[in-house]
């Protein structure tokens, strides 16, 4: 099989000239129909009887299923466990569906409000953001709204937390009046009765799956499983708000809370609920359960203004009063936002588009300028170090040459963090490199050298770490300059600097521009030895990215910041791929 | 021999270049004794009148340098201590060394003749600097050596050390790494998953491996950018991916699988680690695969062998060293690791980098050193055994092993 496998049409690649031989072989064989019996003009056929062109097909076609059969594994092992966390990541660098999931109902009345006249928005965005704002805090999600609303502007994080705790006052100042017209408005059994309806009365399924979906979103959790309640449909068209808000209250006290409903008071917002609806609800033709509770209450229901939504904000906090929260609720309302990447450039999403940030919390572009500058550094250092040592290295004779290698290998293969370590002992105030100074009498003792936790010992550190990925490259392209060009330049006449600098330097380029490739890829990614050696000044931008994952929790920030950096390196790979090849990367 | 006799310099020549080193130990002597000046001007006379003595009255030279050894080790006793005598010792070698290789002409024996003084003076100030930056390449991780020995919780060489005197150097921060828990369950830490993910990567990798390098692979430039991306993709930025998948996964296998907490974090760390070494596993393998003769497997066939069995018994052997060297690389990138296993392990899995890192942050105790030292003495085993594969591969693919 392995003889015909290499012979098909579209398969000029025959790797080898052993292949070629069998192939004209196989050829010789097969494609002179006068010695073996097909008809001339027919198709040429296999051993077996098939067509050739058939058979050959389907040789290759099991070839090709067999590498990608060895392949499989491998490739979904990777797909699953790297390019997916990948893709997530950049999803989760544009995603913002918190705002739209925690606050269902405001963001549609938002959307309708004209923030340019400066003016609050209107009495049903309040109303909206009340209910929502409840459900939130019931299930301890509103802080989480509140600080990524806080990225955005200082200070919304801890209005949400103060609010969450104050909601309840609303219902709380109309409970009172309630209570005196009947005791039976504070207890639970009667609130279960009036909403259930009588028994076998018609339920609103249809209601209680739309709040069962809406909590899903907030809550994050499945809420799955009954709940041994469901709103009457006479009462959800009688009394459709508050319906809402206390199905809202039996789905969470039931599955989150694990209570008995017909013995657990309802929360707070079914009566701002019950005071608007009853402001127009009909119920002299009511005849279900609690039906005299309700009539009494329309009787009296001059005694109860509807809520002012506005006004219990308002009490809640100044800030609510202002626009400017509303607004910056209503920017960052869309599901998929430009707004950490903004962030991440030092520009901030408002109101009115993209603007700078504030001038001090400007520090990514500076990080990101600082991370570039340094990897340059450093691979320009790279290149000032590495070159000599591979130059050494090629024109030395071979088994001396292997033996300095070991220099530049040992240190390839030593741990990171021992090598980071090593440059902390030796560059420390009371580090070796002053303390030898010191005894030199070169620096007096009072006076020892800062060269860790700034930007030098950042640079020196990863000089020394980044140093073989220069040089080994260097090494492999200079191995293969032929030494007689360097001859016959100099026995043409030309000096010494003009031998290297016209005939040997040209030659080395690629294998600077190779190891300069990697080097800085692998520089602007770094994290672990500027964090410990870099201090403050000599950070990169990776150390913010892990600041924001692990410290801030801002995480969308940190994926756009990821994202930027993994551009710029993918960007810098397609260069690396069309100067050496990726298929020429070297190990050792 | 001759040629380089014949170009035996003067003496003045001699004397000069001989007083210009010794200016410059006179100048760090006399920085460390309080005057640079006079240390200059000392030992340019000394070491000028030094060569010019030897050179003119052409004393036996073994007897020379050993005079010289002896007479330069003492006067630094005199002035630092037992460190000053190795100081000592050293310049009066060199220097006796020094004054005969000019003095003699020695300097000029394994050059071309017809160098003009200049490109010798380049030719040995090039060498210098070589040395200078292989110095620096590896001082640092000489350093680390001596100061785990160090008595003292101090990251610096202490008085005592700088005696010779037994009394500062001590085993107690190997004791400490051996015997204090968190270190000893960071290394165990270390030692499960670096196995695990190697083996994941190796076996995986070279089945991939196997696959890529047949002749007719449809998509192979896409499939081979998908396999190596790991090693393309800066690490933090695969830690952040990965942060937030393993979360998620994490939270499946608990909540959905109801599996064991500290089983899971394993699992994630190890599946992470795995897919870190693979990139170095498929290109030391293809690049093994490369030099292989397929012939050997059609023979192989051609005698009755089925696929498995060419495989284990024709392929495997002849690309073992190469699978062998991925794994090594596999296996140091897990062991190696910090970022990955920081996002997202939890502290049940903390590994040896991970405490070496924090220990680091925190600078808590020297044991990192000693640490430190077992680990180069590991890595020191590991480029041996590489080194020697890959030698064998060579010689096994006929080429030179240089």
């Amino acid at each position: 099989m392995s003889t015909v496998s290499g012979t098909g049409p579209g398969t000029a690649d025959a790797p080898s000239p052993d292949d070629a031989l069998h192939e004209a072989a196989a050829l010789a064989d097969r494609d002179t129909p006068p010695r073996h019996g097909a008809a001339p003009d027919g198709p040429v056929l296999a051993a077996d009887g098939t067509p050739l062109k058939r058979s050959l097909a389907r040789a290759l076609r099991l070839q090709k299923t067999r590498a990608l059969m060895l392949i499989a594994p491998l490739l979904i092992f990777v797909l699953i466990s790297f390019i997916v966390p990948i893709a997530q990541m950049l999803w989760r660098s544009v995603e913002n569906d918190i705002v739209s999931n925690t606050l269902p109902m405001t963001v549609p009345e938002l959307a309708q409000w004209d923030a340019s006249d400066g003016g609050l928005p209107p009495e049903p965005v309040f109303r909206a953001m009340y209910y929502d704002m409840f459900l939130a805090a019931e299930a301890k999600k509103h802080t989480r709204l509140g600080t990524r609303l806080n990225y955005e502007q200082t200070g919304i994080s801890s209005l949400f937390r103060q609010s969450g705790r104050k909601l309840d006052d609303l219902g709380k100042d109309i409970l009172k009046p309630l209570r005196a017209l009947d005791g039976d408005w504070a207890q639970a059994a009667p609130w279960f009765e009036l909403m259930s309806g009588a028994d076998g009365a018609a339920k609103d399924t249809a209601a209680l799956e739309a709040q069962r979906d809406r909590l899903r979103r907030v809550t994050e959790s499945p809420l799955a499983g009954e709940i041994g309640f469901a709103p009457s449909s006479e009462i959800s068209a009688l009394l459709p708000l508050t319906a809402q808000a206390y199905t809202d209250f039996a789905i969470f006290t039931v599955l989150e809370d694990g209570k008995d409903l017909a013995k657990t008071k309802p929360w707070e917002t079914v009566y701002p609920a019950l005071i608007e609806d009853m402001q127009t609800a009909d119920v002299a033709g009511y005849g279900g359960p609690r039906a005299g509770m309700l009539q009494a209450l329309r009787a009296g229901i001059a005694e109860f203004p509807p809520p002012s939504y506005s006004a219990a904000f308002a009490d809640i906090d100044a800030d609510w009063a202002a626009p400017q929260v509303w607004q910056t609720i209503q920017t960052h309302a869309r599901t998929v936002t430009p707004g950490y990447f903004l962030n991440a450039v030092d520009m901030q999403l408002t109101p009115d588009g993209a603007a700078a940030q504030p001038e001090s919390k400007q520090i990514l572009v500076k990080l990101f300028g600082r991370t570039l500058v340094m990897s340059l550094i450093i691979m320009g250092s790279c290149i000032l170090l590495g070159y000599p040592i591979a130059y050494l290295l090629a024109n030395l004779p071979m088994r001396t040459a292997n033996v300095l290698l070991i220099l530049v290998l040992l240190p390839f293969w030593t741990s990171l963090l021992v090598r980071t370590s090593a440059w902390k002992v030796m560059l420390q105030q009371q580090g070796v490199i002053n303390d030898t100074l010191v005894w030199l009498g070169l620096v007096a003792d009072e006076s020892r050298l800062v060269m860790i936790n700034n930007q030098f010992g950042t640079i020196v550190a990863m000089t020394h770490i980044l140093l073989p990925f220069m040089i080994l490259p260097m090494y492999s392209v200079m191995q293969t300059i032929p030494p007689s060009y360097v001859r016959a330049a100099k026995s043409l006449g030309a000096t010494n600097w003009t031998t290297f600098w016209r005939v040997y330097f040209p030659q080395s380029v690629p294998g600077i521009g190779a190891g300069s490739i990697l080097v800085f890829i692998l520089a602007i990614g770094y994290y672990i030895t500027p964090e410990i050696v870099g201090g403050t000044k000599g950070v990169f931008i990776s150390n913010r990215i892990a600041y924001h994952i692990s410290s801030s929790l801002n995480w969308g920030l940190a994926a756009a910041l990821g994202t930027i950096l993994l551009a710029v390196v993918l960007l810098l790979y397609w260069c690396y791929d069309k100067i050496v090849g990726i298929d020429n990367v070297k190990l050792g | 021999m001759s040629i380089a006799l014949a170009h035996k310099p003067g003496t003045q020549f001699t004397t000069a270049v001989t007083a210009a080193f010794g200016a410059f130990a006179g100048l760090l002597v006399g920085t460390s004794q309080g005057s640079a000046l006079i240390g200059i001007v000392l030992g340019a006379v000394a070491l000028g009148a030094l060569a010019w003595a030897l050179m003119t009255f052409d004393l036996p030279e073994r007897m020379a340098r050993w005079a010289i050894l002896a007479v330069v080790a003492a006067l630094g006793l005199l002035i630092g201590g037992i460190a000053g005598l190795f100081v000592g010792l050293i310049f009066g070698w060199f220097f006796g060394w020094l004054i005969y290789w000019i003095g003699s002409g020695r300097y000029r024996m394994k050059l071309a003749p017809y160098l003009t003084p200049g490109q010798v003076l380049w030719h040995y100030t090039f060498r210098v600097i070589c040395g200078a930056i292989f110095v620096f390449l590896i001082t640092p991780i000489l350093v680390v050596m001596p100061l785990s020995f160090n008595a003292e919780d101090f990251f610096t060489f202490t008085p005592e050390m700088l005696r010779f005197d037994p009394e500062g150097y001590s085993l107690k921060h190997y004791r400490d790494f051996f015997t204090n828990n968190e270190w000893q369950r960071s290394f165990k830490n270390s030692l499960i998953i670096a196995p695990i993910a190697t083996v994941i990567s190796v076996s995986l990798g070279t089945l991939a491996a196997i696959g890529l390098s047949q002749s007719h692979v449809p998509f192979r430039r896409a499939i081979m950018a998908i396999l190596i991306s790991p090693m393309i993709v800066p690490l933090i930025i695969s830690a952040t991916g990965m942060f937030f998948f393993y979360s998620q996964i994490g939270n499946w296998m608990e909540g959905t699988l109801g599996l064991n907490k500290t089983f899971v974090g394993y699992v994630k760390v190890v599946l992470a680690h795995a897919v870190l070494g693979i990139p170095f596993v498929i290109i030391t393998v293809t690049a093994t695969l490369v030099g292989f003769d397929r012939s050997l497997t059609r023979a192989a066939a051609n005698m009755g062998a089925d696929p498995v069995r060419t495989f284990f018994k024709v392929q495997m052997p002849l690309i073992l060293p190469g699978v062998i060297s991925g794994g090594l690389f596999a296996f140091i990138t897990s062991f190696d690791e910090v970022v990955v296993v920081l996002f997202v392990g939890s502290a049940s899995q903390k590994t040896l980098p991970w405490q070496m890192f924090t220990g680091l942050r925190e600078q808590i105790s020297p044991t990192i050193l000693a640490v430190a030292t077992i680990l180069v003495a590991i890595s020191i085993a590991l480029l041996t055994t590489v080194e020697l594969l890959r030698r064998r591969s060579e010689r096994l693919r006929g080429m030179s092993p240089g």
